[in-house]
């Protein structure tokens, strides 16, 4: 009956959501008066799992086959599928890495269940736990439960302060996982970048980031002339690079890259999680969308409610006028 | 090479979106309704991978009968033919029993290939593609940026966190899910929709695939999201604005 959170690795390197689901894990295990236990997976993972032994945990599995050196859906979810079976944990905690997103729901599909991912806040009562999840990329939020064990969940990155380690080490248990070379349908290469950017957003003080609320690359001098004349980057949410409109390289988000810089003007950007994970570590945040309930809001420090084509020419003349 | 592509009919983009009088889902009376993006990304890609190497694309599509519109529209943009999985269930399914309904529709077709966006932009479960390929057998990637057929194989670019990739071999049978941005969109033609008219869409109804489609999964309530930081709103005409926010930028970012 424990709760069971499943570390995440890659290279012999955390994936630190993982400690993000640990803490996850945590407040459901104190609700529901379950040991706490976690599980990694992997080859050669040993010194990993020493290491997980240091949290507030009960109990860490230390999940190993040669076959799982590399990840693939097929070898991860037959190994977690004897885990659980062996196990029985009433709760089932992941990150919600992209990994997480390629096998999670194939695992939970074993046992006939859904998983409920990307959540982003727990609420606990009487021993029933219910889990919220945002809908519609963050304009609403939903209460969901489970209707039967195990339950499966995946905790949005963000959402919880990674857990502490603390306390004496947990035993580590050793698991050998029992695969065959043919249970494995996928034939994994080895990660790589794309060529060396050309541009470095990390670097940059001020960052003028726009979003599909610009509508049309003619349209873009509107923050090109922002950008200018606050000496800033130019920088750009997803689809705005699906486009092609701006280059790839310019792109901020989970599949960008991550920047902090003094300010960063999210314009027309409605604030979905996976641009949130690459620009909320900015010092300021200003916002500035037609929508009172776009998501963005939630992470600015000033908001503007209105039409960027009003706005944004009205800011490039004051400053103008401050420079002065 | 014969495909399925699964596509969903989502609120558009701009809806207000207004949660019903049950609290338990919109409500639906003034909302229009779009193609789930990642999905037209994959149709994008199954209409490329047909013409390169021919074979047919066959649209699959579980939604009630106003999805006939997002149907009609992939048809248009060159789909050869569809499968209306009709439900008119109040409020959405969960992934698995969706997907258990997809899977019966599939399974007769026997396809070597099935496309679908990696998540919808309403519900955003993220695992319809992967349940679906679990539950006919196929090996199946998520998040692909590019597909390159191998004969009996296809080989996959996935893309993984922090800009990092990863390709991938996959034997066929397989379940892609597909990330927006992989092909630049195309258009449907005057032509294509006077041509998509005479094509066949089969209306299968969630009765007749015999599927479970009972949910492991209970959505209690939809409502909107309380706010928690104290993010200053900064009121006024458009030049009132600039003026507040320009002493911001001086004073308390000193960035100017
Ligand atoms: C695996 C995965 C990885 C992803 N990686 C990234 C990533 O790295 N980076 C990223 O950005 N996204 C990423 N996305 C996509 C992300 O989920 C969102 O779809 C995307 O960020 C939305 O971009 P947007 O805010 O520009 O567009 P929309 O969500 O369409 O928002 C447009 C906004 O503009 C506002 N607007 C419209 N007109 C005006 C106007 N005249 N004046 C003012 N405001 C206006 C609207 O109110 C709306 O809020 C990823 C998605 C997935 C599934």
């Amino acid at each position: 009956m424990s709760v069971l959170v499943i570390l995440e690795e890659r290279g012999g390197k955390w994936n630190r959501l993982s400690f993000e689901a640990l803490a996850a894990g945590e407040r459901i295990a104190g609700a529901l008066g379950a040991p706490l236990q976690a599980a990694v997976i992997g080859a050669g993972i040993e010194k990993l799992a020493n290491e997980a032994a240091t949290y507030k945990i009960a109990k860490i599995f230390a999940v190993e086959h040669d076959l799982l050196a590399r990840y693939t859906p097929d070898g991860h979810t037959a190994a977690l599928e004897q885990l659980i079976k062996a196990q029985q944990p009433k709760v089932v905690v992941f990150p919600h890495t992209y990994q997480v997103r390629d096998f999670g729901p194939k695992l939970s599909t074993r046992f006939g269940k859904a998983l409920i991912s990307d959540v982003v806040d727990i609420k606990t009562a009487g021993g029933q736990v219910t889990f919220i999840r945002q809908l519609f990329q963050g304009k609403l939020n939903s209460d969901v439960r489970a209707a039967g064990e195990p339950e499966f969940v995946s905790i949005q990155a963000g959402a919880f302060r990674a857990a502490e380690p603390g306390g004496e080490a947990a035993p580590v248990e050793k698991v050998a996982a029992e695969l065959e070379p043919s249970q494995i349908r996928t034939k994994p290469e080895e990660p790589f970048r794309e060529a060396q950017r050309s541009v470095d957003l990390s670097a940059a003080d001020i960052i003028v980031s726009v979003g599909r609320g610009i509508k049309e690359k003619e349209n873009l001098p509107v923050v090109e002339q922002l950008a200018s004349v606050l000496g800033a980057e130019l920088a750009a949410s997803r689809p705005i690079c699906d486009n092609g409109w701006l280059p790839m390289e310019r792109q901020v988000g989970s599949s960008g890259q991550t920047v902090s810089p003094k300010v960063y003007f999210a314009i027309g950007i409605s604030g979905a999680i996976q641009h949130l994970v690459g620009m909320k570590g900015s010092k300021t945040i200003v916002a500035i969308n037609k929508d009172e309930n776009a998501p963005i809001f939630e992470a600015a420090d000033y908001g503007v409610v209105g039409d960027l084509f009003e706005i944004v020419p009205a800011i490039v003349e004051e400053i103008r006028k401050a420079k002065a | 090479m014969k495909i399925i592509v699964s596509v969903k009919q989502v609120p558009a983009r701009d809806s207000a979106l207004r949660v019903n009088s049950a609290g338990k889902w919109l409500d639906e009376s003034d909302i229009t309704y779009e193609m789930n993006e990642p999905d037209a990304y994959a149709l994008e890609e199954a209409l490329q991978l047909k013409e390169k190497l021919g074979g047919e694309v066959v649209v699959l599509c579980a939604g009630p009968q106003r999805a006939g519109q997002t149907i009609r529209e992939a048809l248009a943009k060159g789909a050869d033919r569809a499968i209306h999985v009709e439900m008119d269930e109040e409020g959405p399914l969960d992934a698995l029993a969706t997907a258990r309904l997809l899977a019966k529709a599939v399974a007769p077709e026997s396809p070597e290939l099935i496309l679908t966006g990696l998540q919808s932009d309403d519900l955003g479960y993220g695992q319809t593609g992967v349940i679906l390929a679990e539950l006919l057998g196929y090996a199946h990637a998520t998040i692909v940026m590019e597909v390159e057929p191998q004969g009996s194989a296809v080989r996959v670019k996935r893309e993984l966190e922090d800009g990092w990739f990863q390709n991938v071999v996959l034997p066929l049978p397989a379940v892609l899910t597909i990330q927006s941005g992989i092909k630049k969109l195309r258009y449907a033609t005057l032509m294509g929709i006077k041509k998509a008219k005479t094509k066949e869409v089969k209306t299968l109804s969630a009765g007749q695939l015999a599927a479970d489609t009972s949910s492991t999964t209970v959505m209690d309530r939809v409502y909107l999201p309380q706010r928690s930081k104290q993010t200053q709103i900064l009121t006024g005409d458009a030049k009132q604005v600039a003026h507040q926010l320009v002493e911001k930028l001086k004073f308390e970012a000193r960035v100017l």
